[in-house]
């Protein structure tokens, strides 16, 4: 396929299109159900258009590397706050993220317990729907209520719904200083409690997470407020035991779930915090797990095993308890086999379909990738 | 402000529509007597009223459910309404409709601190959501100028804002699940304690559809531990232009307060004549309010008077005290009423880029002179969102047309330059016809398939955000007989 570089190029690649359509920024997200069809590249359509640093807003083409975004921002020390995470560890991708994808499918790491989503920062997207329409909703400006979101509608939807061509996002200041509070050897309920206590106070924690045996709790800010609340916190947490502090804490470590990089399958899971321990009591032996969002999202990785069994337990554990675990990593058999994406419930259900098939009326833009 | 035409025929079957929703609902919480539908002609955009067919106040969300049923197998148009005050007329009936008012529903359904939310029935208001969990140390973000007031469900069809938006933003970002009851009576559960979608996030579109996709009976709010404190400090400058130039500086210095509030001349006198806030009187007033303890107030405070300080301010004044925080809040609060008792006025809010503030604002004072009508200026600095009051006489002939012309000239402008017509009140009947200046025809049509699939026949009010012409094929299809 000849390479796209504007809206119009992919608005005439998807009218024109005869079969399924592999929609590609970076290629850094190997994730969902395989689709087999001809790749939709729009790495293209590559720049930023706008960026008002006194407005905290930035607009971007689809297919711009998420790298020149953080580039650009920390140039001006401003910075994407709801961290998107990278893939290309986990699941050994080559190729640069682009922001277009990040927005696609809604990455975010660590910061989204405190500062939200990648769909709470999408201020507004163009697309191109699955008939070639080209389509713009929200804008460049914080507040839009402007008839209906559906930037958040295209925040999560993997391409399903349309090929993003721009997005515009909310950005936020950098921060002077960070530090970490550390506890050791809690168990994962204690751990789930310690780090519910973090949040439920005052000190405005931008990470909670239980990694390498240990709660990490990040505190984020201005120097003399990161101090104050490094240790009021500190004090607040005594009856857990030793609270360390430490400012070299490796938070990409826990965005991109370094511990599990080696494990050929993994999983991602989201359920309410307290629920955490529960799902990974559940797990088959052997699995490795850690948690962020201060035990709601919960990284699940396995070696020896029957993926598709594991695949299973935590996904009926989840429907029971509220939430949705995906599988992020495995081969590509298992992917074809299992429901990648968390079934969703009856209503919920019908009621995507049918806004798959209005978006996508001929079934092209990544077929099956979410909903087999 | 055009309406559809009534039906005749849902008009002829009311006794009928009126038995059968008695027939799922107390005796009280069917009411058809027109002088008694009259208490729901209008919500808080005054200037249009209208009595619905019947208005109904169901408890349940299993009755909402049998109401939304039985409306849909007799074709009758439902208007959902919280507490009516919405200032776009989200919540107008038409002459055909059944109102269905979610007021009885108030209960606090289940408090979580230790996951950080609260599950609510949507009648209950904004303030009291805060008021179930602040003697335990929590609040519920969102802080609408109404929130006395507003009901959530309210809150949630039109993703309303609030003046502490710029530090944790609006319904949406702190809406974690709904129950939701389809026009067909379906009940669909989306989201839930947890965060995020693991599917397409229907919640994210249900969420500012105006009343138009369901009726959201109960709602999964993100409840935050209270800051430790909380300081203002006020800001006069000699012009607009310095004054968002100042809210530039504050934001790339790296600091995010929780609010910035902008005030012009007109505003500052009413208010100061209403609430007696001790404002200084100049020609643009800033309320710049940082979070957290002392001495991380102090430290903030100190660096945003020091960049005021490079803007000349004409006056400068932290809060003292906890009651002088309060008497400059309830200056800025109480904006809309200090206004309605000097003049009849219509609240604009379009959003636009903070950089063109000034420009926008010596543009507004042009269209004041053209239209003759005074305006007035409040807003929400950080974000951009403005609040135009343009002041006119109700019972001077023609007054509300210009008053109309103007407002929508004014928001034009806002497209204009890069912004929005609406950024936390919504599109009701009021900016209706003017989504053709922000959205393309394609962009109108993705949005209208969105309701298609949720509302298939174009009941639920029906004759909102979409301008009338262009809803009209869908609205006058041919219903399916039952």
């Amino acid at each position: 396929m000849t390479l796209l570089t504007t809206e119009a190029d992919v608005a005439e690649a998807v009218s024109g299109a005869t079969g399924p359509l592999v929609v590609r920024g970076g290629g850094t997200r190997a994730v969902g159900r395989p689709v087999a069809g001809d790749v939709l590249e729009v790495s293209g359509l590559s720049g930023i258009t706008l960026y008002e640093p006194g407005a905290l807003t930035i607009v971007a083409q689809a297919g711009t590397p998420l790298a020149d975004i953080e580039a650009a921002l920390a140039a001006e020390n401003q910075r994407l706050a709801f961290e998107p995470y990278d893939l290309t560890g986990l699941l050994g991708t080559a190729g640069a993220s682009t922001i277009g994808g990040v927005v696609a499918t809604n990455a975010s790491g660590p910061r989204r317990i405190q500062a939200g989503a990648a769909r709470d920062f999408a201020l507004g997207v163009r697309f191109v729907d699955g008939a070639g329409n080209v389509v713009k909703n929200g804008g460049r400006v914080m507040k839009n209520v402007t008839g209906y979101d559906l930037v958040k509608l295209m925040s999560g939807s993997w391409g399903t719904l349309g090929v993003l061509t721009e997005v515009s996002l909310k950005v936020l200041p950098a921060v002077e200083a960070t530090t970490t509070l550390v506890i050791e050897g809690l168990s994962r309920e204690r751990a789930v409690t310690a780090m519910s206590a973090a949040l439920g106070s005052p000190f405005e924690i931008s990470g909670a997470a239980w990694i390498d045996g240990a709660v990490w709790l990040r505190l984020e800010g201005f120097a003399s407020s990161v101090a104050y609340r490094a240790t009021s916190l500190q004090d607040a947490l005594r009856g857990f035991g030793d609270v360390m502090r430490t400012d070299d804490a490796d938070w990409t470590r826990v965005r991109d779930a370094v511990p599990l990089h080696d494990l050929p399958r993994v999983w991602r899971v989201s359920v309410k915090p307290s629920d955490g321990p529960a799902v990974i009591a559940a797990l088959p032996e052997r699995c490795q797990s850690m948690m962020d969002w201060g035990g709601g999202l919960i990284w699940v990785g396995q070696g020896d095993g029957d993926g598709a069994a594991t695949h299973r337990t935590l996904q009926e554990a989840v429907a029971r308890l509220g939430g949705h675990a995906t599988l992020m990593k495995g081969p590509d058999d298992l992917r074809a086999a299992v429901p990648v994406f968390q079934p969703e419930v009856p209503g919920v259900a019908t009621l995507s379909a049918a806004l798959r098939a209005r978006f996508d009326p001929r079934g092209i833009l990544n077929p099956g990738l979410m909903v087999a | 402000m055009e309406m559809p035409i009534p039906d005749s025929d849902v008009l002829s079957r009311k006794a009928r529509v009126v038995e059968r929703l008695r027939g799922v609902l107390p005796a009280d919480a069917v009411i058809d007597d027109p002088m008694e539908t009259r208490a729901y002609e209008c919500d808080a955009l005054t200037a249009y009223r209208c009595p619905p067919m019947v208005a109904v106040l169901p408890s349940t969300t299993a009755q909402v459910s049998d109401v939304l049923r039985i409306c849909h197998a007799e074709g009758v148009p439902v208007v959902p309404r919280g507490s009516g005050t919405s200032l776009a007329g989200g919540a107008l009936p038409t002459a055909d409709c059944v109102i269905l008012g979610v007021a009885r529903m108030n209960d606090v359904l289940e408090t979580d601190y230790d996951n950080r939310f609260v599950r609510v029935q949507t009648g209950r208001t904004n303030l009291s959501v805060t008021g179930a969990v602040e003697s335990d140390g929590f609040f519920y973000a969102p802080d609408p100028s109404s929130q006395l007031a507003c009901a959530i469900a309210g809150n949630i069809a039109m993703n309303s804002g609030g003046a502490h938006c710029l530090k944790y933003g609006v319904t949406t970002n702190n809406l974690m699940g709904v129950t939701l009851v389809q026009m067909d009576g379906t009940i669909v559960e989306i989201g839930g304690a947890h965060l995020d979608s693991g599917g397409l996030d229907l919640l994210g579109v249900v969420c500012g559809s105006e009343g138009q996709l369901g009726v959201v009976t109960e709602a999964t709010l993100r409840i935050l531990h209270k800051p430790e404190g909380a300081r203002p400090v006020l800001m006069g400058f000699d012009s607009a232009e310095i004054a968002g130039a100042c809210v530039g500086d504050i934001i790339k210095a790296g600091v995010l307060p929780v609010a910035i509030e902008f005030m012009d001349k007109l505003l500052i006198e009413v208010c100061e004549d209403f609430a007696k806030a001790d404002y200084p009187m100049c020609e643009a007033l800033l309320i710049v309010e940082v979070e957290g303890a002392e001495t991380e107030i102090n430290d903030q405070l100190a660096l945003i008077t020091e960049i005021a300080r490079r803007h000349d301010p004409v006056a400068l004044r932290e809060s003292a005290s906890p009651e002088e925080s309060a008497r400059i809040w309830a200056g800025r609060k109480a904006a809309f009423s200090a206004i309605g008792r000097v003049s009849d006025y219509m609240c604009l809010d379009g959003t636009i880029p903070v950089s063109e503030l000034p420009y926008v604002l010596r543009r507004i004072g042009e269209m004041s002179q053209k239209y003759g009508l005074p305006v007035g200026n409040v807003f929400h600095a950080g974000d951009g969102n403005m609040h135009p009051l343009i002041c006119y006489d109700a019972n001077k002939p023609g007054d509300l047309e210009i008053c109309e012309e103007f407002g929508a000239e004014v928001l034009k402008l806002c497209v204009e330059v890069g912004g929005c017509l609406t950024g936390e009140h919504g599109v009701g009947i009021e900016k209706r016809d003017l989504m053709t200046y922000q959205y393309a025809p394609s962009d109108l049509e993705a949005q209208m398939a969105i309701k298609d699939v949720f509302d298939p026949k174009w009941l639920l009010n029906p004759a909102k955000v979409f301008p009338l012409a262009v809803s009209q094929p869908r609205r006058s299809a041919p219903l399916a007989a039952e």
